[in-house]
């Protein structure tokens, strides 16, 4: 409870004296895990869609393995796009390997199946009810489905910052293909992991009161858009 | 999709601008703080920046064997000589030694404090069955754990108990666990003098010339890997072993203590 | 309007639906020329939807053969249209859900404003065409539905129940805009409970029950002499005045 006690204390005064070290590791988080959504975003509403209104062989498997796929692990991600990018790898030559790029890579992999299994839930939800009206109007299959993204896109928020919540709370993928360079790929994460094994936790601690109190004003402010656009468009 | 591709890649560049060269090095220099140190007055004088990547010692080497990394600073001369036998380093230099320190709880179960015989102390935590913790991940320190377990005629991986944990982390980490269970454990000073999470843990034996820790530094060949970057590198290699280098590492200090003495030829 | 009839009429042959183990539809032959507006009627579950629906192409038959006069199964889509019992609407404003449904028609997108507000000047809609369309009350929501079917200036318009969920004032302004379609030339084929409007609007009427076509004939004729004991047992069950 003492050790607990004096942590928070030394935490919250750490957060007051603002150290400018502490700013860019909490922007580059920001960077690289908006960056890793915007990507993931781009490539999975598209595929949850297509998902959702598609008539395939096997998609029921292909549904089973989207949502499988939400739990990947981050470590094992980080892992994987590690051996991709060395230079032993076949991207290597690409010189991403312990750069921001990389990070986002490896944090869009994580994301993406969270975005697109959310998006497939709630565009086969809306195909119920605008199915026959689309189809009736001609439009097809893909076309309806891309449209209903855009008409349920307030609903889809929450799906969006599903994969915020993700990949600004990993650790595992970051720290492998990043290597927690100190002024480079240090984030906010890697940085809790590295001040903890130093056993600074006051600073430590802090590190997770801003992570946290982050992440909250996001979903603040997406609430907020979300409720404002609902009273608009109905 | 491709777009963001693209963006992707201009983002790499920018970063490439300024000329960096990336180190695979040790946790136990990483979170002894050295490089937080050292690196900007390297940086000020060459404009090179130093990407340091902090592993066990046999990762930091393998990450060398990939290409991943320019330069190898490193603690376990039998696995850099294996490096340059394979032909994938330089050349290997001396750079500077502190030693390791057997840490344990302060009321010392199994009686060796201030002893000055690292394998007798590690005779008798076997024979007690206190709790050890190893950092198990092919490290220097690991390496000089396992040599002294086999100095005690000590076979560790037939013969171990419960008591004997493998964690499988860096040396920070390691420090936490054993602070955690109030175990033993073998630490580099510099890490140890840099920890703050010490409990009840405290230094019980020291100045064992087995406790001796030789760091080594080499040069990534480019013949292996074209991609290295030679002239930076060897700049950043040529600077650690000259008296600036040298005299740069001497004056790190923690509460006045010195960590790593220097002892390039 | 549609002027001259190109996919009419619609030959239905032996058409037959299942859902599974259930028989939806039974064998039901029929064959629809321009000019009446007609009535689909019969209980729940007769099969009225799943009929329209299999003429729309919504769905696919089990067997039979539904038989427009055009080949080309594309121009035969454009040329019909459908409202549902509750509208679909896309979340943008009353003026884009019709220029929307223009834009899948593939008219140039010079021309979709200028369609679409007389669309929603037919309908009496102009002064809310900027509107969020699913802030709209249900019965300018259907309304909106029908502008929406207007612009697309369809030769067939099925409509499914279109007023059951609105009261007695927008029922009576869906029903006006119904009559327009009609007066212009459209084929209407409309599902229907209620009696009052089946007489007010229509002009023959299908009955259905369990699956199979009963009767069929002029609608007045209907309504006072039916010709089965099901048609008759039906009417009876229902309110004249709903």
């Amino acid at each position: 409870m003492d050790g607990l006690a004096q942590a928070l204390s030394g935490a919250l005064r750490r957060i007051a004296s603002g150290d400018a070290s502490l700013g860019a590791i909490v922007l580059l988080s920001l960077e690289v895990s908006l960056a890793a959504v915007a990507c993931a975003t781009l490539a999975g509403l598209p595929l949850g869609a297509a998902i959702a209104v598609g008539r395939f062989p096997g998609r029921r498997t292909v549904v089973v393995l989207l949502n499988a796929l939400m739990g990947l692990p981050p470590v094992v991600v980080g892992l994987f796009v590690y051996l991709m990018l060395s230079r032993a790898g076949p991207l290597g030559g690409l010189g991403f390997l312990f750069t921001p790029p990389a990070m986002v890579i490896a944090q869009a992999i994580l994301v993406l199946p969270i975005i697109a299994a959310l998006c497939r839930q709630a565009v086969e939800d809306a195909w119920i009810e605008y199915e026959e009206q689309l189809r009736s109007l001609g439009a097809g299959r893909l076309g309806a489905a891309l449209t209903l993204v855009w008409d349920i896109r307030f609903s889809l928020l929450t799906a969006i910052l599903a994969g915020l919540g993700r990949a600004s709370a990993e650790v595992g993928a970051v720290m492998i293909v990043g290597g927690n360079i100190d002024g480079v790929t240090r984030v906010m994460t890697t940085t809790i992991a590295l001040e903890t094994s130093k056993g600074d936790l006051p600073l430590a601690l802090s590190l997770g009161m801003v992570l946290i109190a982050l992440v909250l004003a996001l979903n603040a402010l997406a609430q907020i858009v979300k409720d404002a656009a609902q009273r608009r468009y109905g | 999709m491709l777009r963001a591709f693209a963006a992707l890649l201009l983002c790499a560049n920018a970063h490439a601008q300024q000329t960096y060269i990336t180190v695979a090095s040790t946790t136990s220099t990483e979170q002894s703080g050295l490089f937080k140190h050292l690196l900007p007055i390297f940086e000020k004088k060459t404009a090179i920046q130093v990407r340091v990547v902090a592993l066990g010692t046999g990762q930091a080497l393998d990450m060398g064997r990939r290409g991943d990394a320019d330069v190898v600073f490193v603690h376990a001369r039998p696995l850099e000589e294996k490096f340059l036998a394979e032909g994938f380093g330089v050349r290997r230099y001396d750079v500077m030694y502190n030693d390791f320190v057997l840490i344990g709880p302060k009321n010392d179960p199994a009686k060796i404090s201030g002893g000055k015989d690292v394998v007798e102390a590690f005779r008798r935590i076997k024979a007690a069955q206190t709790p050890f913790v190893s950092r198990g991940d092919r490290s220097g320190t690991h390496f000089a754990e396992l040599e002294i377990w086999r100095a005690a005629g000590i076979d560790i991986k037939k013969e171990k108990g419960p008591w004997y944990r493998d964690t499988g982390q860096g040396m920070g980490p390691a420090l936490n666990t054993a602070a955690g269970m109030d175990a033993y454990l073998l630490a580099d000073r510099g890490t140890w003098l840099s920890f703050k999470n010490r409990a009840s843990l405290a230094i019980l034996v020291e100045g064992d010339s087995r406790l001796f820790n030789q760091y080594g530094i080499m040069l990534v060949s480019p013949m292996k890997h074209p991609s290295v970057k030679k002239e930076s590198g060897q700049a950043f290699l040529d600077w650690l072993i000259s008296p600036a280098g040298q005299k740069a590492i001497a004056d790190y200090r923690i509460d006045g203590q010195q960590l790593f003495f220097p002892n390039a030829k | 309007m549609a002027a001259n009839a190109r996919i009419l009429p619609l030959a239905v042959r032996d058409l037959c639906f299942a859902a599974g183990e259930r028989t939806i539809l039974d064998r039901v032959s029929v064959r629809l020329e321009a000019g009446p507006c007609t009535i689909l009627l019969g209980a729940n579950g007769a099969g009225k939807s799943v009929l329209m629906r299999l003429m729309h192409g919504l769905l696919v038959p089990t067997s039979g053969e539904i038989a427009w006069s055009d080949a080309d199964a594309e121009r035969c889509r454009r040329l019909q249209a459908m409202v549902f019992q509750r509208p679909v609407l896309l979340r943008r404003s009353a003026l884009a859900n019709v220029t929307y449904a223009l834009k899948l028609a593939r008219v140039p997108r010079a021309e979709r404003e200028q369609l679409a507000l007389e669309a929603l000047e037919g309908v009496g809609l102009t002064h809310l065409a900027h509107r969020p369309a699913r802030v709209l009350s249900g019965g300018e929501q259907q309304r909106l539905a029908l502008a929406r079917a207007w612009a697309l200036h369809p030769e067939v318009l099925f409509l499914d129940e279109p007023t059951a969920s609105l009261d007695p004032t927008a029922t009576r302004e869906i029903e006006r805009v119904i009559r327009a379609f009609d007066a212009a030339g459209t084929k209407i084929l409309m599902a229907t409970h209620n009696l009052a409007q089946a007489r007010r609007l229509g002009d023959e009427v299908l009955f259905l029950h369990q699956g199979r076509l009963l009767e069929r004939g002029r609608i007045d004729e209907f309504l006072a002499r039916p010709a089965t004991p099901e048609a008759a047992a039906f009417m009876k069950g229902d309110l004249p005045w709903t």
